[in-house]
Formats: structure tokens, sequence, C-alpha cells
């Protein structure tokens, strides 16, 4: 490939940069003073607040204008805080980000905002087209970048609706390679995506990196993951106008050994070290040292299968799907078509005090199976039927109770806490629920002393970082006091310490006689919690315009 | 689960003419329809656009799917018309309250054939054109500016993607006790709730899109096209159709004596 030979890796050089965003009083960075070489690839670390991202905005040039630029400090000096703030200078080859269009490609978190076009082809096009490269040039780059990174299988007018998550973000790679920068940023490009997908898309930035030589910029927690794709970490603290913003920089390993205990205090996954957490039954589970894995089986409460004791929840041939029924046109008399199910033949029984873990590829329909489980959407076919000692009265159907009889009964935490948030602060946030039952307020001091959120009571929900969403969200959940809790994939995109303080807390519920029923693709969480794990195969790839036989069943269930 | 927009599978010909051909004439018929309140005129276009259904690769069973409201909302016009409109001519139902006669009866039926004529051209339109390419058109033929012609077309696809977050949002409210019981103004507030919840995510995906969109190099003042939008035979005769379609609804309401323009007095 002769065209690849234009990439020029770009150099970045910083020299007391600073920047305050508009409306806050402290800068997200400050006094930042690093140098990458051409071709290095950096990853980028720290503590949440330490700016990593904002470096990495700054870089791709998509920061919003700043009041004055390095060049002009009187002009910043007059800024009022309104205004954002720029200091020192931050330059690609010498020149600003923002004049250097096309030099720095970014990918950000969310793989549905990664992709602008509704065709595959289109998708990658679009950055060469904005560069104004000459249109005969555009197809072969697009046709090299998808091949790059392993999707030059698809035809080029594929939707990219139904790609996958780890897909959308290799796309979103292959539009960046299609504009030939010489400096690629990640702005954590895989806390979203499954074991398979987080693979997928670190190897292809691996191959695509021996390819092009390009600059590499990531910021990620989990170190793992890119440890030895890099060849240099860098790792940032909060901003302060004494200290320098970098903290420590030097060769992963050598990084690795001397800020170890730094990094996990940080919350920063370092490799081969899994937090402690609370055991079941009490007492501390140290994974690193005995090296566990796997189910652990529940060690309190009643034994798996044993009969109808303290079973609280039931799924019988259940199907699933979250698409309504259709109606049929005039000639199929206006009658509901079922929507197709993405899973079916799942049978499931939930018990107090024992887990039930939820497991499976992409598109395998877990989190549609545990929304059914939790009474929020209607089966397809199959039922859920709760027992008496649940639904105290309150009929067999879960997705038949009212909204206030269902979150006294089964509580559901969502994959994004956002979705969840009804309030405009915290502690009426926690309220919520229990004054609405007119119940249960008591436990709400406890709640907020348990998952440290008695200094935030004022705060608004949604300015609170990743970490305290997550805390909050299964804090409101279970300010209703439900017997049943279903957490929806609990632990992504979540640092070191959220996920042992919410492990421990889980295993802390279950003693206590909870059960509780995640969906998850981790296999250290749900070595802590024990219980029962429940494997759902992968359904076939859906075609719209195919009509398909039933599907398979695809519950496979392991003690 | 979310409704694709691109095309695949659909090889009719009215798939291969340009956007922009089809844009012209589905505004020439609209708006000639528009101009006159009678039934002969859309009954002339309507049959015209039913005879055309094969050249969009759409049957009657997929026009309703796609049409439904559409079509419901004309048939319900005309309903409403038929009932309310004065009487003239013999009485052919009567109920007290509503009537039914020879003259109110012709003015539903005509409001509801013009509705559908106005309303089946852009549900046509819109099922033998991929948006992306009417962008193509849109931006390079009719030189409508880029910024805001591809800056609306990414923002289509989160329109999509917003009619599942309304979804999630809806179970995660419920979730937290908020339902859609209650008397209507309980119910009222739970809907206003949720479409907070709804544009605050919203705004969070715009703008993570937006900084895509700027990281990939958009918003300069000058940029090539990938996919060149081309006229070619096909488009004459698209344009050509539409004259002939507009021109012989007018004619034959002319020559019916029905043609009655809706911004000149009544007679």
């Amino acid at each position: 490939m002769t065209s690849s030979d234009t990439v020029r890796p770009a150099a970045v050089t910083a020299r007391g940069w600073g920047w305050r965003h508009a409306g806050r009083s402290r800068p997200a960075v400050s006094g930042l003073d690093l140098d990458i070489r051409p071709g290095e690839r950096v990853l980028l670390l720290g503590p949440s607040g330490a700016g990593k991202s904002t470096l990495l905005h700054a870089l791709a040039g998509v920061l919003g204008d700043s009041s004055a630029g390095g060049a002009d400090p009187a002009c910043g000096a007059a800024a009022d805080a309104e205004d954002a703030d720029e200091s020192g200078s931050l330059l690609i080859d010498g020149a600003p980000p923002r004049s250097r269009r096309g030099r720095a490609g970014l990918m950000q978190q969310d793989p549905e905002t990664q992709v602008v076009l509704s065709r595959l082809g289109d998708d990658v096009a679009f950055g060469a087209e904005n560069l104004s490269v000459p249109p005969a040039d555009i197809w072969s780059r697009v046709a090299e970048a998808l091949d790059d990174v392993g999707l030059g299988r698809l035809p080029l007018d594929h939707p990219t609706s139904s790609l996958s998550g780890g897909q959308k973000q290799r796309l979103a790679l292959a539009g960046i390679l299609a504009m030939r920068p010489g400096l690629i940023l990640l702005d954590e490009p895989t806390a979203n995506l499954d074991p398979a997908g987080v693979l997928e898309v670190r190897d292809a930035v691996g191959r695509c990196l021996d390819k092009t030589g390009a600059t590499l910029v990531v910021v990620e927690h989990r170190v793992s993951v890119w440890k030895d794709l890099v060849d240099r970490i860098v790792v940032l603290q909060p901003g302060s106008a004494t200290d320098s913003a970098v903290l420590i920089d030097g060769p992963p390993d050598q990084v690795l050994a001397q800020a170890r205990d730094m990094l996990t205090a940080a919350g920063v996954w370092v490799p081969g070290y899994v937090p402690p957490t609370r055991a079941r039954g009490g007492g501390t589970r140290d994974a690193s040292v005995s090296g566990a894995s796997g189910a652990s089986g529940a060690s309190a409460g009643t034994a798996p299968g044993a009969g109808t004791a303290g079973l609280l929840l039931a799924a019988e041939a259940l199907a699933v799907s979250r698409e309504r029924p259709r109606r049929s046109g005039p000639r199929g008399g206006f009658r509901p078509i079922p929507p197709k199910p993405v899973q079916s033949g799942i049978t499931a029984q939930v018990r107090a005090g024992e887990a039930l873990t939820i497991t499976g590829p992409n598109g395998s329909g877990k989190s549609t199976f545990a929304l059914t489980l939790a009474g929020l959407l209607a089966p397809v076919s199959g039922r859920v039927s709760a027992t008496v000692e649940l639904s105290a009265g309150a009929g067999i159907d879960p997705y038949r109770w009212k909204a206030q009889q269902l979150i006294a009964r089964i509580g559901t935490v969502f994959q994004e806490p956002e979705h969840q948030f009804v309030t405009g602060r915290v502690f009426d946030e926690l309220m919520f629920g229990p004054r609405h039952l007119g119940r249960g307020e008591e436990r709400v001091d406890e709640l907020l002393e348990r998952l440290r959120l008695t200094e935030l009571v004022d705060a608004n929900p949604y300015t609170l970082s990743g970490g305290e969403k997550r805390r909050l969200s299964v804090a409101t959940v279970l300010a209703a006091h439900p017997r049943v809790l279903v957490l929806d994939e609990p632990t992504f995109g979540q640092d070191a310490n959220t996920w042992a303080e919410l492990a421990s807390f889980l295993s802390e519920l279950l003693d206590d006689g909870t059960a509780v029923v995640s969906v998850t693709h981790d296999a250290e969480f749900s070595a802590v919690l024990g219980g029962t794990e429940l494997s759902l195969r992968a359904t076939e790839h859906r075609e719209p315009d195919r009509d398909s036989g039933p599907l398979q069943p695809g519950k496979v269930a392991a003690p | 689960m979310r409704q694709e927009l691109t095309l695949r599978g659909n090889h009719a010909l009215l798939t291969k003419a340009n956007p922009l051909a089809k844009f012209t004439a589905v505004m020439l018929i609209t708006m000639v329809l528009a101009l006159s309140i009678d039934w002969v005129s859309a009954s002339v276009a309507l049959a015209f656009e039913l005879a055309l259904l094969p050249l969009a690769g759409l049957t009657l069973a997929l026009l309703w799917q796609r049409g439904w409201p559409l079509i419901l909302a004309a048939a319900l016009g005309g309903w409403s018309t038929t009932i309310l409109a004065p009487d003239s001519g013999s009485i052919l139902l009567d109920a007290r309250i509503w009537s039914i006669s020879e003259g109110s009866l012709e003015l539903g039926v005509g409001f509801m054939i013009r509705g559908l004529a106005i309303a089946l051209p852009a549900v046509l339109l819109m099922s033998c054109t991929d948006p992306t390419d009417l962008a193509d058109a849109l931006a390079q033929k009719a030189k409508l500016p880029h910024r805001f012609v591809l800056g609306t077309l990414a923002a289509m696809r989160l329109v999509g993607l917003m009619a599942e977050e309304w979804q999630t949002i809806g179970m995660a409210r419920r979730a937290r006790g908020v339902g859609s019981h209650g008397n209507p103004l309980q119910r009222l507030r739970a809907t206003l709730g949720q479409s907070f919840g709804l544009l605050v995510q919203a705004v969070r995906r715009a703008s993570r899109l937006a900084v895509t969109m700027e990281a990939r190099g958009f918003g300069g003042a000058h940029r090539t096209w990938a996919r060149k939008s081309t006229f070619s035979g096909v488009d004459a005769w698209v344009l050509l159709g539409g004259v002939l379609i507009a021109g012989a609804a007018v004619a034959a309401s002319l020559a019916a004596g029905t043609w009655n323009m809706v911004f000149l007095a009544r007679q």
C-alpha cells in the first residue's frame, strides 16, 4: 500500500498548558508540560477530574473557543468566569491543534455517537470528504481503512445501525484512518464494550498503528488491555497552581512498579490486581491472593435448587423482545403480530438471598430478559410469575403491577444511571420512592452513609461523577426496599474503587436475604456474588426481509 | 428494532432517479392539488399515484404499513366533513345532531381523496429515496449549504435512536415508581418528566455527535463529495411524469367544471 506511506506521525508539545471550561471556577488542566515524540504510544492515566478527556479534546481541536490564547495573556486576565480560558501552549507539530484540521483523529466512549451516516462506506468517507480529499482517492482509502479494521468483508451499503458496539468503534477507527491522521486519540474507546468487543477494538488499533506508525494517546481505566500496546504511561493529577500536572511518566513496567499503590488507590485497574471485597457470609475476599475465578457458590442462605424454599420469581419458557406487537393491515384483519423474540425458551428461578448472573454475548437478549423478569417488558410468550411471598397480594404477573407496587417488590438498576433520575437533588432522589410509598424514609440515611453519598445530598444528580451516579442509582432503587434487585451491567466503565464498593455492598444485601439478579460480562464480579449463572446463547443475526423459523432455545443453566 | 433508513432490497426503477428530480415532481403535484378543493383533480392524481406504486417498489400492503397514520387521518377528515358540512341535496341519514346528505357526502369523499392524493407522493418519495442520497442531491445540485444539509442528516439518525431511548427511559422511570397511572394531571406530569429525561439525553448525544463530526474535519468552508449526485435520463421522465400528472389533474377538473381555487372567494 503506497498510500499509507503518506502518514507522517505527529509530535505533541505542551508548555505550561492549562484549560478552564466555561462557567467553571477551577481549571480542568493546569501547568501541563509534556512532550510526545512522533510515533510514540502513550497511555494516559489518572483519577477522574485529572483532565484526561480535556487534553484529548484539545488535541483533537474540538474544545470551544477560549477567551485568550497563550499568545495574548493580557486578554486572559480580563476574561470573566463565563468564558473558557486557555493558558500556556499546546501544539501539534509546532502549531495549534485547531489550525491542523485532520492531523488528529478522536474516538469517544459512546459507540452510538461515533457513527455519523447510515451506510458503512459513507461513514468512513465522511472525514476524508471534509478534508477535501479528491473523490477518486476517497474510495480506495475507504476500502483500505475497512480492511485494516477487519470490516472489509461487509458491503459498503451495510446499515451502520445493525453493527455491534465493537464493530461501531472499529468503524469509527476506519473513519479516522481514512483521514490519514498523524495522531490517533482514543477517549475510553472500550469502556462500553463487552470483553470480545474490547479485544476486537484493541487489536484493530494495534494493527493500524503498526501499519501507519501514527502517534497514539489513549485514555483508559483498564491498564491490562493497553499495557502491551503502549510504550509509555503518563499519569496526570488534578490541576493545582503549584504542582505539575504530570505525576509520573515512564515505560509501562517501570510506572506500574513505581506507582502501583498510588494507582490502585486512585481506582485504576492495574494488571493482576482485583480489589479486595467483602466475601459472602462475611470476611474479606481477596481474589488476587486466592486467584479465584468463576462462581464460588453461595456460602450463605438456602442451597440452590432446594424446592420452593425462598422462591420469589420464576420464568417459564420465556420468549423476550423489546418490540411491541404490531398491527397487521386490513388483509390481516388488524390483528396484532407478535414481535420476533431475541431469545426464547428461557427458564430461571430467583430465590431470596441468592444471586442469579445472566451472561452471554452481545445481542443474546440478556438485558431484554432481565427487564422482562423485572416486570418492565411484556413477555412475547411464556410467563414470569411471582410467588405469594413476593407478590404479597399484588397478583402473579409483575408486568401488571402498578409502578408503586413494583418498586417495593422488584428494584431495577439500569445501565445508564441518568435514565432513572427523576428529581434535581440527590436527597430528593433518595426520598422519592419512600415518599410515594409512604414508608421507609428512615432507611435513606443509612443508604446515604453506606454508599458514601452524605456529602452530596444537595448536589444535582446529573453533575455527579460516573462512580457517584452509579452508587446513587443503586441507593435510590434500594430505598423502596425491594426483595429482588435486578442490575443491568452494573460494573460497566466503573473504576476499581466503585467496583469493589458495589460488589461488597451487594454481597451484604444477599446475606440479608435480598435476591440479586445481574446482567454482566464481569467474571470477577459474578465470582464475588456467587450463586447461579444463566448463560444465554447468541441468536442468529436478524434479517428484516427474511422470515426464519422459531429460534433455537438458547438457555444453558449451570450451577 | 430501529427502522432502517437505507433502501436495501428495493431495486425498483424510481430508486435510480435523482432524489432532487423526484422531490421536484412531488412538489409540483402537491402544489397543484393544494390549489383547489375538488374531487376530480384529486381522484385523477390519486389514480396516477396508485398506478406508480410498483415503480417505487411499493405494494398496497407495504403502503399501509408505512403510511397508515396518513391514510387514517385522511379517512377521519373525510368522515368529519361528511357529517358536519352543511347539508345539500337529499338527506341520506339523519341522526339529529349530525346528518349525511348527498352534498355533504360528496364534500367528505372529495376531502378524503384530496388528503390521500396530497400525502401519497411524500410516502412514495421516501420509500424509494435514501436520505443520504437526498442530502447529496440537495447539497450538490440544489446548492443548499452543506453544513446545514449534513447536520440535518446526522441529526435524523439520532431521531431513530431517541425513539429507543424513549422506551428505555419509560421503563427506567417505571422502575423508580413513576407510572402512567392516576388522573390526567398525574399522567401529564409523568409524560413531562419523561420528556425532560429524553431531552437531557438528546442534548448529550447531540453534543457528542457534534464533537465526533468536528473531529472528522466537519465544518470547513469547502469539502469534496465521494458520492457524486448525477442526473440521468430517468430524471427527465420523472419530471415529465410530475408535469403530466399535475396537468392531467387540472385539465380533468377544468373540463368537469369542478376546479375551485381555495384562495378565491367561494361561489
